[in-house]
């Protein structure tokens, strides 16, 4: 059964509109005073949370060492399939030759990455981090691709807990007692 | 199994499983036919029993006998008592014992387990994301099972030598190494190449070469496979593809008439890998190294990948198919060259097609070198007694096609189908190849493509599926691991279409072919390419396919015919 609302005729005062006005009025002035809430966008940015999940990167670690060493175990995790590595040796000669892998070059496809954090969580090396990118703009597909190069650009050099390659480095210098 | 055979089996009992096996059966085989798996590092069904690794240790227990008068000992339900040894033992050492009975999963086994896993990762470097093996990895398949989760090593690990190249095809890490010894038992038993051992002592062991020698010999490759742990590498395959992206396919190796089983695996329609497939009648698990390499021929440069007609590259191979037959009719006198290389069903087409044109002769190219008395074999096409089998030839194959290089001079020839085989490297001159018009049909450009009037692009064994027979006359199918790169032409549809212009209707589809040859081929009696299992089918050739003078030497489970012995 249709319920009919019964609507209660505006009083005097009402009909004259000016408590409704004088209301918006108070309203306006008070955020004309109270602090700014948005940001003059891209002058300004916004001060990003730790944990945000933005662009994925890849990060080197304070000896400037590209710590990613190419398990392809985020490639094989990530659900869009939108990273692809090509693994490569480290020559020997290099410094970093205890190593023995790095990658020869790694793509992120940024058309197809869904920002899950997979990768980061998945990565046994901690080599790669979402960090505060947000806005990935281009003119092409192609410039969605994000190579080895441009990755590593992104990430930067975070602090490093472990120096697990090191320390092995620093064993095998030492060497055990025969 | 007849009933002869049933009667030797004896039952034994792997964690009150009953399973009946024949006396004498390593007890890790006898828990494997009951379902359970007893982990295990050094032991390997093709090779001695080391018994170092002492990851198998069970329970074991045997039925109680009266000492004095040798009968059962019964408790009070009328059951025979079963002795259970207090300490425990390893299963692989164990040989199956009328009602011996091992526990897997009793406390003493599972601390035992879980001991052994502790120690052998107290040296092992962890180092899984950057280690070839992860993903196929025993140590990495245990450790979830029976490791602990975190370790209790607080002092230093182990240095030892790595990235050692132990040959030109094999990369040692020595402080992966788990010590288990299958490498070194592989080159002393199977590979005749004693080249590994041990060197130092206690967690200083290390595995090494013999000063001043390699592991080079045509078998090295297997160490590789074997190796439990990530210690021994392939050079070919390394940092190329985690294991966990390929596809495996069941192929045939195509090096000889052994007819080894492989698995090639394969990712997005690139090849990266091949490997033996286990198979106690051909092959055990092994393989040789030489046929590891052939997934290259598949992006080799000078692969054909479009058709040819009078010299220019043509897209349009149904345009090229025709031309191709065209040449074919009329009063032509027709040479087919097939070739061993070929599977059954295109050899059958190809008899077939070269029945409808009229074919004054048919001839195959042979390749017989000196066998190695392992897993390559003298005759080194893997299907010649398909082309017998189907009837393409009657007689063995020559290297030198001299009867083909009589027909050219005497004008008796002025046509040849060459079926991916090169006529100049089977003996023919330039001179006669300048008389006589060419088809080719192949997989890759050579002296015969570069003279033909009309190329065809065919796949090459990894591109499609077929069978070949081997020399044990036995059926074996291998199946299609890759997209093919040329044009989209299977070989069977070249033949087909070849046909099809001369008022003959075939499907190319494989199964469709097989049911034409279990009609026409008595051999192939009621086999269809499904029926073919994967180990295999063993044919009963006709008598006069059987009597034939083959080249191949004795290898391993095959024995050449003697001189009236019949064939077993």
């Amino acid at each position: 059964m249709a319920l009919v609302v019964q609507r209660k005729p505006l009083s005097w005062l009402e009909n004259t509109y000016i408590p409704q006005i004088l209301g918006g009025m108070k309203i306006t002035l008070k955020h004309m005073f109270a602090p700014k809430v948005t940001l003059e966008y891209p002058e300004e940015r916004p001060v990003i949370p730790e944990n945000y999940r933005g662009v994925p990167t890849l990060v080197k670690d304070p000896n400037g060492r590209v710590k990613c060493v190419s398990c392809q175990l985020c490639e094989f995790v990530c659900p869009p399939k939108a990273i692809r590595i090509w693994p490569g040796e480290i020559p020997e000669e290099a410094e970093t030759a205890h190593v023995e892998k790095e990658p020869d070059d790694f793509e992120i496809d940024m058309l197809r990455c869904i920002y899950c954090g997979l990768c980061e969580e998945v990565c046994p090396e901690e080599a790669i981090f979402l960090q505060d990118t947000f806005s990935v703009t281009g003119y092409s597909r192609d410039e969605f691709k994000f190579r080895k190069d441009k990755l590593l650009q992104l990430g930067g050099t975070l602090p490093d807990k472990h120096y697990k390659w090191d320390k092995k480095k620093e064993a095998a210098l030492r060497g055990n007692e025969h | 199994m007849n009933d002869d055979k049933k009667q030797e089996l004896i039952t034994v009992y792997v964690d009150d499983r009953e399973v009946r096996v024949p006396p004498g059966t390593n007890m890790i085989e006898a828990a494997a036919k009951a379902g359970i798996e007893v982990p295990h590092y050094c032991y390997h069904p093709k090779l001695s029993v080391a018994g170092n690794c002492r990851m198998c240790m069970v329970e074991l227990g045997m039925p109680e006998k009266d000492r004095a008068t040798g009968k059962p000992v019964l408790d009070n339900e009328g059951n025979q008592k079963v002795m259970w040894i207090p300490k425990p033992a390893i299963a692989c050492a164990t040989k199956a014992m009328p009602g011996i009975r091992i526990k897997t999963k009793s406390d003493l086994a599972r601390s035992c387990q879980e001991g052994v896993m502790e120690f052998l990762l107290v040296n092992h470097p962890l180092d899984c994301p950057i280690c070839d093996q992860a993903g196929e990895c025993r140590l990495q398949e245990f450790a979830t099972d029976y490791g602990r989760g975190y370790s209790r090593f607080v002092e230093e690990k182990n240095v030892k030598p790595k990235r050692t190249l132990l040959g030109p095809r094999v990369m040692l890490d020595d402080e992966r190494c788990i010590l288990c010894s299958r490498c070194v038992r592989f080159c002393q038993e199977i590979a005749d190449d004693d080249v590994l051992g041990f060197v130092d002592r206690g967690s200083y062991t290390t595995l090494t070469c013999y000063p001043g020698k390699q592991l080079e010999n045509n078998y090295s490759l297997n160490t590789v496979d074997i190796c439990p742990v990530g210690a021994l590498t392939s050079t070919d395959f390394r940092f190329k593809m985690r294991p966990w992206f390929l596809r495996e396919t069941h192929s045939i190796c195509t090096e000889s008439s052994v007819g080894v089983n492989t698995v090639v695996s394969s990712r997005e329609g690139k090849i990266h890998r091949i490997t033996p497939r286990r198979n106690d009648e051909v092959n055990d698990t092994w393989m040789a190294d030489s046929g590891r390499e052939l997934y290259k021929q598949v992006e080799a440069k000078h692969r054909l990948l479009k058709a040819v007609v009078d010299s220019f590259e043509t897209d349009n191979v149904g345009g090229a198919i025709r031309e191709a037959a065209d040449l074919l009719k009329g009063e032509r006198k027709i040479a087919f060259v097939g070739s061993g290389r070929s599977s059954v069903e295109e050899q059958f087409l190809f008899k077939k097609l070269a029945d409808q044109a009229g074919a004054r002769l048919t001839a195959l190219v042979g390749r017989v070198a000196e066998g190695d008395g392992l897993l390559i074999s003298a005759d080194r096409n893997p299907n010649v007694r398909g082309a017998l089998v189907t009837g393409l030839i009657n007689e063995l194959p020559e290297a030198e096609l001299s009867d083909l290089e009589d027909a050219i001079d005497k004008e008796e020839i002025d046509t040849v189908v060459a079926y991916n085989e090169d006529l100049s490297a089977a003996g023919i001159s330039e001179q006669q190849l300048a008389k006589v018009t060419i088809i080719y049909v192949g997989t890759h450009f050579n002296e015969t493509s570069a003279r033909a009037r009309v190329v065809l692009p065919a796949s090459t064994v990894f591109e499609k599926n077929g069978s070949f027979i081997n020399q044990q006359y036995r059926l074996q199918k291998f199946l299609q691991a890759v997209p093919g790169r040329a044009e989209g032409q299977d070989d069977r549809r070249i033949l087909a279409g070849m046909l099809a212009e001369f008022g003959v209707l075939v499907s190319p589809e494989i199964d469709d072919v097989w049911a034409e040859m279990s009609e026409t081929i008595e051999t192939f009696r009621d086999i269809g390419f499904m029926k073919i299992p994967s180990t295999g089918l063993l044919l009963d050739p006709p008598s006069h396919l059987r009597d034939l003078r083959y080249p191949e030497g004795g290898s391993l489970h095959y024995e050449p015919a003697k001189e009236e012995a019949s064939v077993t």
